[in-house]
């Protein structure tokens, strides 16, 4: 501490001050970035604009359109629980371990989500399917997937997995590894550590994974209609009836276009609004730093 | 009864100690950096595995590459301070600090009750609901030390514990850090590469060098025997403890004194009140036959005790002097035999105020 109060005002220090704009580039970036914002934004607002809210909330309450909503949220949703469920410790290992065959692992994790999804729905029918390689064995015990509610939810699982699994190891990667040290000097054996120390602070990215992953089985089309079909009511997801609305009940496409629109920006919105630090500090730390 | 052998390769580092320590005693392991510090409190920590060897602790194996004996660090009842903490930053202070009775599944009221004695002992039990960010370093460090000791380690490793403190606080924390070493009476390891921390606080001094050790003993051997250029650099310097009286008139410059058990010492610098620790490095020392009239302003009288070559070829000797304060001089050989100095010899020691290096300025750290 030195001499306040007499000396000139110093300079602000902080970030360096931005270079000289080229005029020209600057241009070119403003029309370029207004174009494809534009190109990205019309077709929102013509689905929009299209439909009226009495018109929107009548044709919702269609029995097609309600019987897809209310599969759509089953089945998005259980199939992000599974995903959860079996991606997290996957996730985990791949962070945390080297093994023999690790780049083989990440590859297939990856791959479905670079597959055309009816080449993935063909291959899981190849799979699954009445006289597949696993489905002969799972028809003796009298379950049968292709075709039915649960063949949606595989179809969900198989396409959406990359989406939570990608996230939730960059996530667990994150977590610095002498913090899991001085929990293991702490005592705690690797399941402790691994549920109250390095899942918390994973949350984020698993929060984000996991809303990626359910926003995916939410949208998934090709799979689904390859494996399982389309069938009103057991496995015509939203998406699927968009698709046949489209030919027969404009009004009806429209409102199932615009609710699964709402959700999408639902997802992503919630997403923003809740910043990674908002996980581990409370409300109450928030308060008690003001 | 701690005892250790352990021999690692990594990349190109080699790692080979050797060390015991006495049960409830504090050993001091200084080194530069990438000396094997850290790697040492890791492999007693069993955070690292060596690739041969062997570690006990008070008769029970914890590492025998012969019988293969492994025991994970959660096994192990070690406390370990790291240096830059390693707080949970998603738990409170006293979630960190009830952490480790949670993963052993102990009953919450003695949870409870184990906590707030270790939050009160350190004096953060104001601090309890708050995050680890909202701590300053030394109450981050407090909270750490907290988290470690409410186990009832039987094994305590600090790695530079107050290296990640700002200069005023790792002053005030040194000396409460003392006391509570001596208030545990754990076996303790202690890892620093600051000489007055290694003072401070060593009954025994081990010195890693390249990954080996190269000298353990306690302050006066180090001192007086070193046996290598590094321990001469670093510990084999002359220290004072003494006091500045806080209501000195200030002095003028070059005359600031430190009055000691014995005698009086003149710096160059008056800034620092009260407890006060100041080195002087041998090589600072002049010795004669007469007493000098130069411009030093310290001069001490005493026969020599022990004349000792100095590693690595002994062209350099240290002169262990029974002045009042003791005092050890480097000299060359050539000056001894000048000189004619034997054991049992007169001389008068003398030095500069300005080759007085205050040690409870930080700076001097």
């Amino acid at each position: 501490m030195s001499g306040d109060g007499v000396a000139a005002p110093a300079p602000r220090t902080g970030a360096p001050p931005p270079p000289a704009p080229d005029p020209w580039l600057r241009a070119a970036a403003i029309v370029a970035s207004t174009l494809l914002l534009a190109f990205l934004a019309l077709p929102f607002v013509a689905l929009l604009l299209r439909v009226s809210p009495v018109q929107l909330v009548a044709a919702l309450r269609g029995p097609v359109v309600l019987d897809a909503l209310r599969l759509s949220l089953v089945t998005s949703l259980a199939s992000t629980a599974i995903v959860v469920t079996l991606g997290l410790p996957l996730a985990y290992l791949l962070a945390t371990r080297e093994f023999r065959g690790k780049r083989v692992v990440e590859v297939l994790v990856d791959l479905p989500m670079v597959l055309p999804p009816t080449v993935a729905g063909f291959a899981l029918l190849m799979a699954f399917g009445r006289a597949g390689l696993a489905g002969r064995t799972l028809a003796a015990f009298g379950w049968e997937l292709p075709f039915t509610t649960a063949g949606v939810v595989v179809a969900q699982v198989f396409m959406s997995a990359p989406f939570l699994v990608g996230p939730a190891r960059a996530g667990f990667a994150g977590v610095e590894p002498r913090l899991l040290d001085a929990a293991a000097t702490l005592r705690a054996r690797e399941a402790f550590t691994f549920f109250h120390v390095a899942l918390p602070l994973a949350m984020p990215s698993i929060v984000t994974g996991a809303a990626m992953c359910c926003a995916r089985a939410l949208g998934e089309f090709g799979a689904t209609i390859t494996f399982a079909g389309n069938l009103e009511g057991s496995t015509q997801t939203m998406p699927l009836a968009v698709y046949v609305a489209l030919q027969s009940d404009l009004d009806a496409a429209v409102a199932l276009s615009v609710l699964l629109l709402l959700m999408a920006f639902g997802l992503l919105v919630g997403l923003r609004l809740a910043p990674a630090g908002s996980f581990w500090s409370s409300s109450r730390a928030r308060a008690a730093r003001r | 009864m701690l005892e250790l052998r352990a021999a690692s390769r990594l990349g190109s580092f080699t790692f080979e100690a050797e060390l015991s320590l006495g049960e409830r005693s504090v050993l001091v392991l200084v080194g530069e950096s990438g000396s094997g510090k850290s790697t040492l409190l890791k492999l007693l920590a069993g955070l690292l595995r060596a690739d041969s060897g062997r570690i006990a602790m008070e008769g029970e194996t914890w590492f025998d590459t012969d019988t293969g004996a492994w025991r994970p660090a959660h096994e192990r009842a070690v406390g370990y301070v790291s240096q830059d903490y390693a707080l949970f930053p998603h738990l409170s202070v006293a979630g960190n600090v009830t952490f480790g009775l949670r993963a052993q599944g102990i009953e919450r009221p003695e949870r409870r009750r184990r906590v707030g004695a270790a939050l009160e002992r350190l004096g953060i039990t104001a601090l309890a609901q708050r995050r680890p960010h909202q701590l300053s370093g030394g109450q981050q460090q407090r909270v750490a030390i907290a988290r470690a000791i409410v186990l009832e380690p039987r094994l305590l490793l600090l790695d530079e514990p107050l290296s990640a403190l700002d200069a005023s606080s790792r002053r005030a924390i040194r000396g409460e850090l003392r006391r509570l070493l001596a208030e545990l009476a754990c076996t303790t390891v202690y890892v620093t590469h600051s000489p007055a921390e290694a003072l401070a606080f060593g009954e025994t001094i081990t010195v890693l060098e390249a990954g080996r050790v190269s000298q353990t003993g306690s302050r006066d051997d180090l001192m007086r025997r070193p046996h290598s250029r590094y321990v001469a650099e670093f510990l084999g310097v002359n220290l004072f403890r003494g006091w500045r009286a806080p209501s000195a008139p200030v002095p003028p410059a070059g005359a600031a004194r430190i009055a000691l058990p014995e005698g009086e010492l003149v710096l160059g610098d008056g800034l620092y009140d009260g407890d006060t620790s100041a080195i002087v490095h041998p090589r600072e020392i002049v010795l004669a036959r007469e007493r000098p009239a130069g411009t030093a302003r310290n001069v001490f009288e005493g026969a020599i005790d022990e004349i000792v070559p100095e590693p690595p070829d002994g062209h350099l000797m240290r002169v262990v002097l029974a002045s009042r304060p003791p005092l050890i001089a480097e000299v060359t050989r050539a000056a001894v035999e000048a000189l004619g100095l034997a054991p049992g010899t007169r001389v008068h020691a003398s030095f500069k105020a300005a080759g007085v290096i205050v040690v409870s300025d930080p700076r001097a750290e």
